[in-house]
C-alpha cells in the first residue's frame, strides 16, 4: 500500500461524521449551545417588535453600529467562543468520559483520518448553528424598517456586502476556536482550565506586543469585521473594559484570512500528533 | 510465509503507568489456536492486550501482530478484533446499529455493513435483541454484542478480555462453543481470565501471569508440570477440619494434610492445585462448610491464585 487511498479515507471520514453529527446537533448536552447562538436574534426580534409597536422610523447607520458591539463583543467573544468549547472540546473528551472512544481506536482507522472526520463534523456543525442565527439576527435586526429601506440598504447601501463580511467572520470564527478548542481537547483532561486561558489571552489581545497579537483568533476576526467599533471612545468613558473592543493595528483581509487558516493548521496539525500518541486511559472507575 | 507473519511476537516488552508496573519485560510468540492469559487482578492480561491493539503503547520494545505493527491501525484492525473488558458503549445505540456503524468505518457500504452486522449478531444469538437499545441490555447481552463486534469483520486475532464474564451457564457453553470453532477456522484467540479453570479446558496453549510478569508460558499441559514441580501449601478454613483431612489425604496429589493449630482448618500441600480445586468442590457440595481457601505460602501465592482464584477476584 504505497499507494494513499484517498478514496477509503474520505469514505472513513463521512462514515464518523454520520456518527458524529448526529452527536453534535442533536445531543441533548448540547443544548445550551443553540440557547447562546439565537440569543440574539431573540434580541433584536424583541427590538424591532417594540419599534414597530410604537411606530418609530429606526435609524439604519445607529443599528448598524448596535449590531456590530453586538457582533464583536457579545457574538464573536462570547457565543461562538463558547458553543466551540462546547462543540469542538467535546469531540474526544465527550467520549473519554463516555468510555467509548476506544471503539473508534478499534477501526482500522487512521487517528488523523478520525480527526479530520470529528473536526469537519464540528466545523459543519458550528457554522450551521451560527450562521443561521447571524442570518437570522441580520433578519430580525432591521425587521422593522419599511421595505423601501430594507431594500436600499440591503441592494443599494452596504446591506449584503456586510451580511456576506459577517458570514464569513462568523464562518472563519468557528474555524479557528474549533481548531484551538480541538487542540485544548485533545491535550487536557478538565475543560476549564485552557477555556479561562484562552478567555484571558483573547480579551486582552489588544494590549499585548504586536507579535504576540498574531498568537489569536480574534486578531484577526477584528480585523475582518466589516464595522469598526470605536473601542477608544469606550475607554474616553471610562469603561476599564474598554480595550477588550481597541484594535490598534488592523491586518489586511488577507493577511487575515491566510493568518487565521494558517493558526488552525497548526492547532489541527497540532492535535492529530497528539491523538496519533493518545492512550486509553478513562481512569480508575 | 514467514513464520513471524503467523505470530503475535512480543520482544522484552514493558509497560509502565508513569511509576505503576503494568507488565515487564515480557517476550512471546504466540501461534494459532486459543491461547489463554491467565493472572489474577492486577496481574497485566488487560495491559498485555491493550498493547497488542495499540490502545496503550509500550515503553520499551516491540510488537508484532502477524507481522504489523500495533500502532498501523488502518491494517492492524483488518486482520485484529478486540473485545475490551470496557462495559460501556456509544450512546442511545441499537446493539444492531452499533456493530453496523463500526463496519461503515472499515469504509464498507450500507449493504455489506448490515450483512455483516446480522451474521456476527447471529453467531452470538442475540438476532431477537438487535433491534433493541444497547442501554437495555443485560450484563451477558452486553458481553455478547461486544463479543459480535470483535468478530463482525472475520479478524484472524480476535483479542478477547475477560469475555466469559458475567455469562450463564448455558450461554457460556454456546460462547465457548463458538471460541473453539473460530480456533478450527485458524484463528489465533487471545482470552484473558483470572480463573485457569474457565479456560484450561479450551486452549491450546496458556500465559501465566502474575504482577506484570510472564511466570510460566507453554503448552497446557507443560505449564502443570511447572507447577507440580513444586508443591503448594494452601489454607481451608471449615466447620469440620477433621472430617475435610480425611477426605482430601488419600489423593494423590496431596502431598500432606494436617490439622491447623487453632483447630478450625486445615493446612494442605498439592502438588497438583487444580484438581484439588475441584476436589474441594466436590467436597464442598457434601456437607463441609468451607469458609475460605487461601494461599499459606507467600512464595506461591500468585501460582495459587491463578490456578484457583480467590473469592473476591470472581466477579
Ligand atoms: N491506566 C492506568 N494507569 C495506571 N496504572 C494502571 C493503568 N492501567 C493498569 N494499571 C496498573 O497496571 C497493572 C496491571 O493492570 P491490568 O489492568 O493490566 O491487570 P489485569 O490483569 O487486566 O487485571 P484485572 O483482572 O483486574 O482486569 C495494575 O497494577 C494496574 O493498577
Ligand atoms: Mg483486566
Amino acid at each position: 500500500m504505497n499507494e494513499r487511498p484517498w478514496g477509503l479515507w474520505w469514505t472513513q471520514v463521512r462514515a464518523v461524521m454520520r456518527l458524529e453529527l448526529k452527536k453534535t446537533l442533536f445531543s441533548r448536552r448540547g443544548i445550551w449551545v443553540y440557547f447562546l447562538a439565537f440569543v440574539p436574534v431573540i434580541i433584536f426580534a424583541a427590538h424591532s417588535i417594540y419599534m414597530m409597536k410604537l411606530g418609530r422610523a429606526g435609524d439604519i447607520g445607529e443599528d448598524t453600529h448596535t449590531f456590530a458591539e453586538i457582533f464583536q463583543l457579545f457574538y464573536l467573544r462570547l457565543a461562538i467562543f463558547f458553543g466551540c468549547v462546547g462543540i469542538f472540546m467535546n469531540l474526544f473528551r465527550g467520549e473519554v468520559l463516555d468510555k467509548s472512544l476506544h471503539y473508534y481506536f478499534l477501526a482500522p482507522v487512521r487517528r488523523t483520518v478520525l480527526l479530520a472526520g470529528k473536526f469537519l463534523s464540528g466545523l459543519l456543525a458550528a457554522s450551521v448553528i451560527f450562521g443561521t442565527s447571524m442570518v437570522l439576527q441580520f433578519v430580525a435586526l432591521y425587521w422593522y424598517f419599511d421595505s423601501s429601506t430594507r431594500q436600499e440598504y440591503l441592494f443599494h447601501g452596504h446591506g449584503l456586502a456586510h451580511l456576506a463580511a459577517y458570514l464569513g467572520v462568523t464562518l472563519l470564527a468557528c474555524l479557528g476556536y474549533g481548531a484551538v478548542f480541538l487542540a485544548a481537547g485533545v491535550m487536557f483532561r478538565n475543560p476549564l482550565l485552557p477555556t479561562a486561558a484562552v478567555l484571558v489571552w483573547e480579551a486582552i489581545n489588544a494590549i499585548l506586543p504586536a507579535a504576540l497579537q498574531h498568537i489569536s483568533v480574534i486578531f484577526y476576526l477584528k480585523s475582518l469585521c466589516p464595522v469598526t467599533i470605536p473601542g477608544d471612545i469606550s475607554l474616553d468613558k471610562g469603561n476599564p473594559l474598554g480595550f477588550i473592543a481597541m484594535n490598534p493595528a488592523p491586518a489586511s483581509a488577507v493577511t487575515a484570512i491566510v493568518g487565521l487558516l494558517a493558526l488552525s493548521i497548526v492547532a489541527v496539525a497540532f492535535s492529530s500528533r497528539q491523538l496519533r500518541h493518545m492512550e486509553i486511559d478513562y481512569g480508575s472507575d | 510465509m514467514n513464520e513471524a507473519q503467523n505470530r503475535i511476537v512480543f520482544e522484552d516488552v514493558s509497560k509502565f503507568y508513569g511509576d505503576v508496573l503494568g507488565v515487564n519485560r515480557v517476550n512471546l510468540s504466540v501461534p494459532p489456536g486459543i491461547t489463554s492469559l491467565v493472572g489474577p487482578n492486577g496481574s497485566g492480561k488487560t495491559t498485555l492486550m491493550n498493547l497488542m491493539t495499540g490502545l496503550v503503547q509500550p515503553t520499551r520494545g516491540r510488537i508484532s501482530i502477524l507481522g504489523i505493527a500495533p500502532d498501523d491501525p488502518e491494517r492492524l484492525f483488518r486482520v485484529v478484533g478486540y473485545c475490551t473488558q470496557f462495559d460501556s458503549f456509544p450512546r442511545g445505540m441499537t446493539g444492531y446499529q452499533f456493530i453496523y456503524s463500526y463496519l461503515r468505518l472499515f469504509g464498507y457500504a450500507h449493504a455489506q455493513s448490515s450483512e455483516l452486522a446480522m451474521r456476527a449478531i447471529e453467531r452470538v444469538s442475540l438476532t431477537d435483541a438487535a433491534g433493541r437499545k444497547i442501554a437495555g441490555y443485560s450484563k451477558g447481552m452486553r458481553q455478547r454484542i461486544k463479543l459480535a463486534q470483535a468478530i463482525c469483520h472475520n479478524p484472524s486475532v480476535l483479542v478477547l478480555d475477560e469475555p466469559l464474564n458475567g455469562l450463564d451457564p448455558l450461554i457460556r457453553a454456546e460462547t465457548i462453543a463458538l471460541f473453539r470453532a473460530l480456533a478450527a477456522e485458524g484463528l489465533h484467540l487471545i482470552i484473558s481470565s483470572h480463573v485457569l479453570h474457565e479456560v484450561d479446558v479450551i486452549s491450546d496453549q496458556v500465559i501465566l501471569l502474575s504482577n506484570g510478569y510472564v511466570v510460566a508460558e507453554g503448552e497446557i499441559k507443560g505449564v502443570r508440570d511447572e507447577i507440580e514441580d513444586h508443591p503448594m501449601q494452601v489454607l481451608i478454613r471449615c466447620d469440620k477440619p477433621g472430617e475435610l483431612a480425611s477426605q482430601i489425604f488419600h489423593n494423590d496429589y496431596v502431598v500432606e494434610a494436617r490439622i491447623h493449630k487453632d483447630r478450625q482448618g486445615v493446612l494442605v500441600k498439592t502438588r497438583d492445585a487444580d484438581r484439588f480445586y475441584l476436589l474441594l468442590n466436590k467436597i464442598a457440595q457434601n456437607g463441609i462448610e468451607i469458609e475460605s481457601v487461601a494461599p499459606a505460602d507467600d512464595d506461591v501465592l500468585s501460582v495459587y491464585e491463578y490456578l484457583i482464584g480467590t473469592e473476591e477476584s470472581t466477579k
